[in-house]
This record gives structure tokens, C-alpha cells and sequence, in this order.
């Protein structure tokens, strides 16, 4: 009883199978019927004319017309590729102290590219003198985008983070505004939005661009980010364009090459440091710094105030 | 050696008149009412100030970019301090067999859930962006020391809810019956929270094997939360916060905090509650003993971390260390450690000074000290850092909290106290159960 029952059991099985194959076999065919109407179909739209187009990796690719689609830049894809960076690259900065005098026209164009009050300095020129008997001299001071940046490790939301070509950004989508990275960095190279932002209401129907940081948000940090808007469109940053003294070089370490933005020339990076004694600022604190500095020597100008050790925040 | 454990007020009275004594506090009184009446006015007035902040921004405060930390950080990092008292008198003391802590075990896991509690909320009156909260769970960062303090503080908080609640069933099942002059809903509330509890063997067993396992768990995790604390600041690489002790000097300062605070509720408890016979000088000499401990340890810390820095007068260092022994931040600095610190110590040693009234002037002493360490630790430090503050305001040098922001920070305190007169009034804040069960035991042998 129990044998015979297993028997038809086994037919049901088998015969189950069968059709199952068969309506797979079926149902495959039709698939590929379909398809290939469709690919017929679709194929009278394309227009036959091909287009070359340079990849974000280099790559220079041919592909059909009809297969191009813009993107919109809308806050989905300017989040994607703020984070994202520009492959290649490792941005750096070579800073001459010899060649600052406190024009602040630095300062000046970044602040109003990022809509910066008169207080909130992503690039701020400080007067410097490192001990009473030694010289003064003036010193320009972006965000140093540490190679091991303490911001970036402390920031609890990934809102602060490094990118692969060695930007360090901040994302005003995301800060929480908590400060720890104020707390964390050396430099003292993060504000924050205490009130609303400059012409807030002005401001306030912009498209937010991560690699701008514009429109400033209340509540939340913001930071020099190396102009990386500009550099995705291959111009150099705000403050190193518009420099009237030759302090600033700007380039890829990745080609060994920097160029200054006042005269344009273009340098071996390696040889400029190695020439000019270039250094980094508070080395010894492991954070590994993305800009140079070349010492403040032969300086041809004065130094307005030469007593700055007793006025500074030191005492 | 056991002697010296068991050591521990034998009281001359029957286990009827214990349970009545201790459920005579547990009743909606006028004095009560008056009480939360003003707590809940000054609140709302606070709140409103946070909604002010909320409009406006965290400028309303004192903050800026240079001294972006201030009293709110300071008033989290008090909070947390003194709520780890609820560890060490539960959890240290109590593993040890010390019987004294009977009557002060529930005294001080009160004031660990509601410091721990308020300890949450206070940070984020500190945040530019509070609606972002839920942030720090859906993209936490594990590397962050920010993750490790909220994961850590709400674990503690709720450890200690459950040490607070787990020996308290057999109260409320004690108390659904014989509470007196309470509303209906009052009792109802006791016997659902009683959860069946009938006093049998088993259920007895199963309280007294979770206490005991929350209270071997709950060591490591109030560790943690103030050493987690602490590297908020120690593992930025600023002068005054760069110190590798950081963790245990938090730590034992927390313990002079919590201790002060149990003291100073015992002693109100004691008037307020007509609780004479429980809470005695016995107790209060036996805390002031612990707090001469915890602050001798404090201050052994508190001379590593100022004496070897200042050997040393590292440039960074010697700048910091200068504002706070004779610049602007000197009085405020000697103070602290003076009345805050060496005199309760100097004091402590003497019997008489650590009967209930003293003890209660110098508590107040050290817990007022204990929070403006807090905000010596915090403040000072980044006025100092390593480039120079220029092109901005002057006041960006500084830091002065604004009224609005002393007001939110006084919300949380008058928060932290109305947890704790909801909690002390609403049960009994000496446990009965266990001290009929200690009598009994003590008068059987």
C-alpha cells in the first residue's frame, strides 16, 4: 500500500518536472522572442552617429548618440560626487612665506565664494613670530587637509570625511553640529554657524554643493575645502587666484607638479621644497598635512608691528 | 575582618512599624506639591530659553569659534560624573558585603538613573542641529568617541533603572496593600509594577541572582562611561587635554561628585521623610569616610596631572598651566581646589565634622567644586590654542556663558531634581523588604 503510493508519488514527481521543463523551455523562448522585438524596436531609434567620450577614469570610450544622457546635478548626484573626489589626483599646497605681505585678497575671495561673514575665515593671514628674537613674518592658514586628519576621526556622522585625491570636506547635509572636530583640530581651522548665515534668505533656494559648502547652514561647520569645485572644473582655488604676490602653488603631488597661481608657472614640486626648505606646520603632531610652507626668508617688506609676541594670545 | 562588614545600625522595632515608618514618606503631601509646583514653573521658564536657542542658533550662548565647548559640556560631564555614585555604592560596596549601605543603596541608584538620564538630554542642548539626532544611529561612525558615549551612557541608564527597579518589587507588593491616604491610581500603579510578587522562595532566588549579575556588569559599564567621557577631551591633541590619565582622574573625581550628592540627599531625606532612625550619624560618618577616600584619590591624581606638566613647562603646557595658577583663570582655580578639595579634606578627618550638618556644608562645598572643575577642565584649554586668534572679535577670545544658556543649564538640573522627588516620593526611598529581612536575621542570632 504504502509502496504503491510512494510510486505515484514518484510519477506525480516526474511528470511534475516534465511540465515544469516545459513551461520553462516556453516561457524562455518567448522571453527571447519578446526581447529581440523589443532590440529591433529600439534599434530604430538609434541614430547611428557615434560620439567619443573622455571617462571620469581617463578612458576614452565610443558610444552610440542616443545612448547619452545628461545628468542632472541634482543634490542626489552633487552628494555622489563630492564624495566621490576627482580619481588621480592628490591635491597639494605650497604656501611661500617669504612672499606674504597681508594683502588678504586670499581671504577676500574666499569669502565670498563661500558666503562667509566677515569673521568666519576658511583662509585666515595671521601675523606669526615664533620666538622674540627672530623675525615676524605673516602666514597664510587654510585647513591643512591632514593626510591623518583628527577632525575626520572624531566626527561621529561621517559628516567631516576624507576623500581619495586628499580633500578633506564637510557635509552641511549631514553635521549634527556637535563641534568635536573644532574640539579636535590643531590648526583652528573650522568655524561654525552660530545664526543664520549671511544672506541666508538670499541664499536660500540654492542647490547645495558639498564641494562648495554653499548655502551655509545654520547649525552646522564649515571649512576650507580646497576650492574643489574649481579644481573639478580645472581652475585653480579662489584664494590662490587671486593672490597679487606669488605666496601660493597649487598642484597634484601626483605629478610631481605646482603651479603658482599669481605668475602661473609651473614647478617640480619636489624640487621647490627640496630648494627651498619647504616644511609642514606642527609635523610632529602626526597629522600629516597636504600643504607646505617655505620659510619666511629674505623678506623685502616691513612688518608693521614688531612687538606682536606681547599683544598675541599668548599672554 | 567580618566585623568591620557587618557592621550596620541594629534597629530595636518590629517589622510592622519598620514597613509603616518607611510608607509614610510615600504620600502626596502639600509640601510636595509646593515643591514640584516651583520645579515645574522654573522649568518651563528654562524651556523657553532652549526655545530661543532653538530660533536663533547656538550664538544665543557664550560660544564661539575658538571656545566652541562650554557650560554645556561641562554640566554633561558633571552629570555623568555624579551619577556613577549608583555603582560604586551598589555595586562596589554591595559585592563587598558591606551592610551599612542598606538604607543608602536606593538613594544613590535614584540619583544615577536621574543624572545618567538628564546626562542624555543635556548634549543636546549642545548640538547646532538637534532634529539630527537619529543621525548618530543611522550613519554612526564607530570610531568616534561620540558612538562610544552615547552606546555606553544609555546601557548604564538603563542598568541602573533595572538596580533600582529589581530591589524594589517587593516594596510595591508590600505597598499595594498597606499604603494609606494615596489615590486609587497610586496603588493600582504598585500592583501592576509589584508584578505578582507573593515573597516565595523562587522569586526571591531569581531577584537576588539578576541583582547580583547587573551589579557585576554594571562595574565595567560605569567605568566605561566616564572614561569614554573623559578621551572626548583626551584624545584631542590640545594642552590641558592631552593627558594620558585622563580616564582615571574622571573617574575618581566622579566618585567625590556622586558621593556628595548621596549626602546631601540623605541628609534631606533624613529631615523631610522623618527618617531618624534609619538614616543616622552612623551613616553619615561612614559616607564622610568614603568621601575622604574618593578624594584623597582625587587629589593624588589631581597632582599628577598638574605637577608633571608643570615640571616640565612644555611651551603649550606652561601656557595653559599659567592661566590657570596665576592668570585669569587663578581664582577661580584655587578656589576650586581649596574649598572644593583640600579644605573638605582637611575637614573630613575630624569625627565631629562628619556629623550630619558639617558633612552637609562641606558636601555642598565639594559638589559645587565638582562642577566647576568640570568647567575649568573644559573652558581654559581652548582659549589656548597652538596658532594664534586673530581677525575676529575681540569677545571671540574669551568665553562668558549668556543667560540663556546658564538658564538651559539650570533646566537640567531642576530636571535631575524632579526625577529624583518623583522617585523618593512616590516609592519608598529606603528599601523595606530588605531591612525587615536584615532585622530579622540580626535578631535571630
Amino acid at each position: 500500500m504504502n509502496e504503491q503510493s510512494e510510486g505515484k508519488n514518484k510519477n506525480n514527481r516526474r511528470q511534475f518536472l516534465k511540465n515544469l521543463g516545459l513551461i520553462g523551455t516556453g516561457a524562455v523562448a518567448g522571453g527571447a522572442a519578446i526581447y529581440s522585438g523589443y532590440r529591433f524596436e529600439k534599434s530604430k531609434d538609434e541614430s547611428g552617429e557615434r560620439i567619443r567620450v573622455l571617462t571620469a577614469d581617463n578612458k576614452l570610450v565610443e558610444v552610440d548618440k542616443s545612448a547619452l544622457k545628461e545628468i542632472t546635478l541634482d543634490i542626489t548626484e552633487l552628494q555622489k560626487r563630492g564624495r566621490e573626489g576627482l580619481p588621480g589626483h592628490r591635491w597639494v599646497m605650497v604656501i611661500d612665506l617669504s612672499r606674504c605681505r597681508n594683502a588678504r585678497k586670499c581671504m577676500e575671495a574666499c569669502q565670498g565664494a563661500h558666503q562667509l561673514r566677515a569673521e568666519q575665515h576658511h583662509i585666515n593671514v595671521l601675523q606669526m613670530q615664533d620666538s622674540p628674537t627672530t623675525a615676524p613674518y605673516y602666514m597664510p592658514k587654510p585647513c591643512q587637509h591632514c593626510d591623518n586628519p583628527p577632525c575626520v576621526s572624531v566626527c561621529p556622522v561621517d559628516a567631516t570625511f576624507k576623500r581619495a585625491d586628499g580633500i578633506v570636506l564637510i557635509d552641511n547635509e549631514r553635521c549634527i553640529g556637535c563641534r568635536f572636530c573644532i574640539a579636535a583640530c590643531p590648526y583652528s581651522a573650522r568655524v561654525f554657524n552660530w545664526f543664520d548665515p549671511k544672506d541666508a534668505e538670499l541664499h536660500k533656494d540654492q542647490l547645495y554643493d558639498v564641494e562648495l559648502n554653499v548655502p551655509q547652514k545654520k547649525g552646522t561647520i564649515s571649512k576650507c575645502l580646497f576650492s574643489a569645485d574649481r579644481l573639478r572644473v580645472g581652475k585653480m582655488p579662489y584664494c590662490v587666484s587671486a593672490c597679487p604676490n606669488g605666496v601660493y602653488y597649487f598642484g597634484d603631488e601626483n605629478e610631481d607638479a605646482v603651479t603658482n597661481g599669481t605668475t602661473k608657472e609651473t614647478f617640480r614640486l619636489s624640487k621647490l621644497l627640496r630648494d627651498n626648505a619647504g616644511h609642514l606646520l606642527m609635523e610632529e603632531l602626526g597629522t600629516k598635512p597636504r600643504v607646505y610652507y617655505l620659510p619666511p626668508k629674505n623678506r623685502l617688506f616691513e612688518f608693521p608691528d614688531k612687538n606682536i609676541l606681547d599683544n598675541e594670545h599668548h599672554t | 575582618m567580618s566585623e568591620i562588614k557587618n557592621e550596620y545600625i541594629k534597629l530595636d522595632k518590629s517589622a510592622e512599624q519598620i514597613t509603616t515608618d518607611l510608607m509614610r514618606p510615600v504620600n502626596l503631601s502639600i509640601g510636595f506639591k509646593a515643591w514640584m509646583a516651583f520645579l515645574i514653573i522654573s522649568l518651563a521658564v528654562c524651556i523657553y530659553a532652549y526655545t530661543i536657542q532653538l530660533n536663533i542658533g547656538l550664538g544665543v550662548t557664550g560660544l564661539r569659534d575658538y571656545v566652541s565647548w562650554g557650560m554645556y559640556i561641562a554640566n554633561f560631564v558633571f552629570f555623568v560624573a555624579a551619577s556613577l555614585i549608583g555603582m560604586l555604592i551598589g555595586a562596589v560596596l554591595g559585592l563587598i558585603g558591606i551592610k551599612w549601605i542598606t538604607p543608602l543603596v536606593r538613594i544613590a541608584e535614584i540619583i544615577a538613573v536621574a543624572f545618567a538620564a538628564v546626562a542624555g538630554l543635556v548634549i543636546i542642548s549642545d548640538m547646532g542641529r538637534p532634529e539630527r539626532l537619529p543621525y548618530v544611529l543611522m550613519y554612526g561612525r564607530i570610531q568616534s568617541p561620540i558612538l562610544w558615549d552615547v552606546t555606553v551612557v544609555t546601557t548604564y541608564l538603563v542598568m541602573s533603572l533595572l538596580l533600582y527597579f529589581l530591589p524594589l518589587i517587593p516594596d510595591l507588593a508590600i505597598g499595594k496593600d498597606k499604603l494609606q491616604g494615596v489615590p486609587k491610581i497610586h496603588k493600582i500603579i504598585y500592583n501592576i509594577l509589584s508584578l505578582n510578587w507573593v515573597g516565595s522562595e523562587e522569586q526571591i532566588k531569581i531577584i537576588h541572582k539578576s541583582v547580583r549579575i547587573l551589579l557585576i556588569l554594571i562595574i565595567p559599564v560605569a567605568f566605561a562611561i566616564h572614561t569614554v567621557t573623559s578621551w572626548l577631551f583626551a584624545v584631542t591633541p590640545r594642552a590641558g587635554w592631552d593627558s594620558t590619565i585622563f580616564g582615571p582622574y574622571f573617574l575618581s573625581g566622579a566618585f567625590v561628585a556622586g558621593s556628595a550628592a548621596v549626602i546631601i540627599a540623605m541628609f534631606f531625606f533624613q529631615k523631610n521623610y522623618k527618617l531618624k532612625d534609619y538614616i543616622t550619624d552612623f551613616h553619615f560618618d561612614k559616607m564622610g569616610k568614603l568621601l575622604f577616600l574618593v578624594s584623597i584619590v582625587y587629589f593624588y591624581f589631581n597632582l599628577n596631572e598638574f605637577l608633571v606638566p608643570g615640571y616640565k613647562l612644555k611651551q603649550a603646557d606652561a601656557i595653559h598651566l599659567q592661566a590657570l595658577f596665576n592668570g585669569n583663570w587663578a581664582k577661580l582655580f584655587w578656589a576650586t581646589q581649596i574649598f572644593g578639595l583640600i579644605l573638605p579634606l582637611i575637614l573630613l578627618l575630624f569625627r565631629k565634622m562628619r556629623k550630619a550638618f558639617p558633612i552637609l556644608i562641606i558636601s555642598i562645598f565639594v559638589i559645587a567644586g565638582a562642577w566647576l572643575k568640570r568647567y575649568i577642565i573644559v573652558v581654559p584649554t581652548q582659549e589656548h590654542p597652538y596658532l594664534p586668534i586673530q581677525n575676529v572679535p575681540d569677545y571671540f577670545m574669551g568665553y562668558t556663558p549668556t543667560l540663556i544658556e546658564t538658564a538651559i543649564t539650570a533646566a537640567s538640573i531642576i530636571l535631575v531634581l524632579i526625577i529624583i522627588t518623583i522617585l523618593s516620593k512616590f516609592f519608598p526611598v529606603i528599601p523595606i523588604w530588605e531591612t525587615v529581612h536584615e532585622n530579622k536575621t540580626d535578631q535571630k542570632s
